[in-house]
């Protein structure tokens, strides 16, 4: 079923997904299946460019994805001067607000839009969820050990996790923790546990609240899951900025950002342990490899939930697809041309860029899922890229 | 407010286009703001009304707020906004009013113009730069100092309970105090300034001193002005947001202590407005703002009238 644009791309996409290490095209040594110059084919589909006249394209949406976005938005920019793309990062709701009241072309979410915000969409619409890239939650903490020096190389369970945020560990040398640690058991301290949450909406939250609502049957009977929830434990701090900020102002804290917030804030962060039993540190291939694993069960309409506790040995358990969402139907041919040579570019040549500014890529099954679904885009009932 | 007679009318003669195009148009004018206002109230009303209607009086009286579970409450916000104002009040009072006599009544005329400026400076520092300041250097500060010092010595009276986390409803109401600061001085010291001299100059000729004639000739007249200023202080306090989200800890409870963290209804609309599900939790905030606005719009009108009492027994200008 998918149908790969031009022979140069499909393999320079193989290219990139094997060797994820550099970009590099160079695909005339692979082994080609079937004779032929590469050239376009002349009867396939071509791959997706944007019209030639200026245009503009304005999403709003998660923060998470902002600065990659950013990245692919200046790449794309260099390769097609005449398109200007502005994101502004609103936060997940707030593009799936802007999306619904059509005041953007394309919004961004770290949730899949749910049945009550797809049934608030204009009449007659439908809208399209274009996986781009993967997150993962970690759990960063700040505590000095019992020897003076930072505590380094925890490792927590999920009952564990879920008993601090419910606030019945109330220290770190509790026997629970420490059966986790037996390495660092010495080390844990008797300093009361801080618990750091965000205090405003977030995909973050929904992913992290979706984790401990599947390990732990008293949070899902008295919290639940969800963008913003009512935290039996703890100090609110807005963003991950925020509670990045508040674990690394107490002694003690412990909190839950975005991965790429941990290593950027320096704060060390807790390895969690598995569906395989393994302890594993959030890092970008723990998190595809999560995705990798679930890639059957993938749901037809892209609206995966968080991706909590996947098999297999290397996976982190608590992972996330984020979105870019837009109408089927794009009412403005040049825009919707753009839209698709964007996301088309995004899906191939941008996700050799994620790695390296600490996202993770899509795995390659759900990147063909992914590019196959572009065809789907239309204006005025007329496809945009025939597949 | 004495009314300003019209212009008069000569009869016979029509007055001019000019003059009528002036007054329509600075009606028009007038009158949007009052719309305004309607506007704002009403959309407010009718947003908010999903929740309102739900949960009735127990909007105000709940202390749940679980998006989850659907169940809205507003108490712990109202709690928070007024102790924050209410610390925030109970340290800008004082320093404010003693700061306007000292700058209308004492300070030589060299230190009281740079004075002056100075105070009205406050006024002009973004608010997120208080924010910043209060989350890196004064809770630190706060955490290690006068919070270690007033739980030691005051702790065992539940108010001034532990544990400190340096910020929260106490390091809000400091940085709002700052904040309201140069409203409170600003107005006192104009209608310390208001009262009129003959006051002075009699109790002055009577042999009094300088302490006795500000505390007994001007500020008893002046009192209901100051009174009204502080309300504005309140009412601005009240209000701010970007500040105090970043500084009160944003703890989704009612305090129990000045050190507790908590939630104002400005900071919690602005966190988690961006994020709200379309529906009860949108209409929620909303009546959120709409407590908001009703509490401030109260404080104004009070103040307002006290300011105006003020002028009016001083015989000074319009304020």
């Amino acid at each position: 079923m998918t149908i790969l644009p031009s022979r140069t791309k499909a393999l320079a996409l193989a290219a990139t997904l094997l060797l994820t290490a550099c970009g590099g095209g160079g695909a005339s040594t692979t082994p080609t299946v079937a004779p032929g110059p590469t050239s376009v084919a002349s009867t396939g589909p071509t791959t997706p460019v944007p019209p030639s006249g200026n245009v503009t394209l304005t999403g709003a949406g998660a923060t998470f994805p902002a600065l990659l976005y950013q990245v692919w938005i200046e790449k794309f920019a260099t390769a097609y001067s005449n398109v200007q793309i502005d994101y502004q990062a609103i936060g997940s709701g707030g593009g799936i607000k802007a999306i619904t009241q059509q005041t953007v072309d394309f919004g961004a979410s770290d949730a899949a839009m749910k049945d009550s915000e797809i049934a608030a969409l204009p009449a007659g619409t439908k809208i399209l969820h274009v996986p781009t890239a993967l997150g993962a939650v970690v759990v960063t903490y700040n505590v000095k050990g019992a020897d003076g020096a930072a505590l380094d190389g925890l490792q927590l369970d999920g009952d564990n996790i879920a008993n601090i945020f419910l606030g019945h560990i109330k220290t770190w040398n509790d026997p629970a923790i420490a059966a986790n640690n037996a390495d660092i058991a010495a080390k844990l301290p008797a300093t009361p546990i801080l618990v750091v949450h965000r205090s405003d909406g977030s995909g973050t939250t929904n992913a992290f609240t979706t984790y401990l609502d599947t390990i732990s049957t008293e949070w899902h009977a008295s919290v639940g899951a969800g963008k913003e929830v009512k935290w039996p434990v703890g100090n609110g701090a807005p963003g991950n900025d925020g509670v990045s900020a508040g674990v690394k102002q107490t002694d003690g804290a412990v909190g839950y950002v975005e991965l790429e917030y941990a290593s950027i804030s320096g704060l060390k962060s807790a390895k969690v342990k598995n569906a395989a039993g393994k302890f594993v540190a959030g890092s970008v291939d723990g998190v595809t490899a999560a995705a990798d694993a679930i890639v059957d069960k993938f749901p037809a309409d892209f609206r995966q939930a968080p991706i909590i506790n996947g098999a297999g040995d290397t996976t982190y358990p608590i992972a996330a697809y984020t979105y870019i969402l837009a109408y089927v139907d794009q009412t403005d041919a040049t825009k919707g041309q753009t839209l698709v040579a964007f996301l088309y570019w995004a899906l191939t040549d941008g996700q050799a860029e994620e790695k390296a500014i600490g996202y993770a890529p899509l795995p390659a099954a759900i990147q063909a899922k992914a590019l196959a679904e572009l065809h789907q885009f239309t204006t005025g009932g007329t496809p945009i890229w025939p597949g | 407010m004495t009314a300003r007679s019209r212009p008069p009318r000569a009869g016979g003669r029509t007055s001019r286009l000019p003059d009528r195009v002036f007054r329509s148009g600075s009606g028009l004018f007038g009158a949007s703001v009052v719309v305004i206002l309607v506007v704002l109230g009403v959309q407010l009303a009718v947003n908010g009304d999903q929740a309102l209607s739900t949960f009735g009086t127990g909007f105000l009286t709940g202390s749940t707020w679980d998006p989850v579970a659907g169940i809205y409450g507003a108490l712990p916000y109202i709690v928070g906004t007024i102790a924050a104002a209410l610390i925030a009040v109970t340290l800008a009072a004082p320093i404010g009013i003693l700061t306007a006599i000292f700058l209308a009544e004492l300070a030589p005329r060299r230190l009281a113009l740079p004075l002056t400026f100075a105070v009205e400076l406050l006024a002009a520092i973004p608010s997120v730069v208080y924010g910043l300041w209060g989350v890196f250097v004064l809770g630190p500060v706060l955490h290690s100092t006068v919070e270690a010092w007033i739980v030691d010595t005051l702790g065992w009276i539940p108010l001034f309970a532990g544990p400190t986390f340096g910020i929260g409803l106490f390091a809000a109401g400091i940085i709002l105090a700052i904040m309201i600061l140069p409203t409170i001085v600003s107005i006192s010291r104009d209608v310390i300034s208001a009262v009129p001299d003959s006051h002075r100059e009699a109790m002055l000729a009577l042999g009094a001193t300088r302490w006795e004639t500000v505390s007994r000739a001007v500020l008893p007249v002046a009192r209901s002005g100051i009174a009204g200023a502080v309300i504005l202080g309140l009412g601005r306090a009240l209000g701010e947001t970007m500040a105090v989200t970043m500084v009160i800890g944003n703890g989704e409870h009612i305090p129990t202590s000045i050190f507790s963290t908590a939630q104002t209804i400005a900071s919690k609309i602005a966190t988690t407005f961006n994020e709200a599900q379309v529906g009860l939790q949108t209409s929620a905030l909303i009546a959120l703002g709409l407590v908001l606005l009703v509490i401030t719009l109260t404080l104004n009108v009070v103040a307002r009238f006290l300011v105006w009492r003020a002028a009016g027994v001083s015989g000074g200008g319009r304020t």
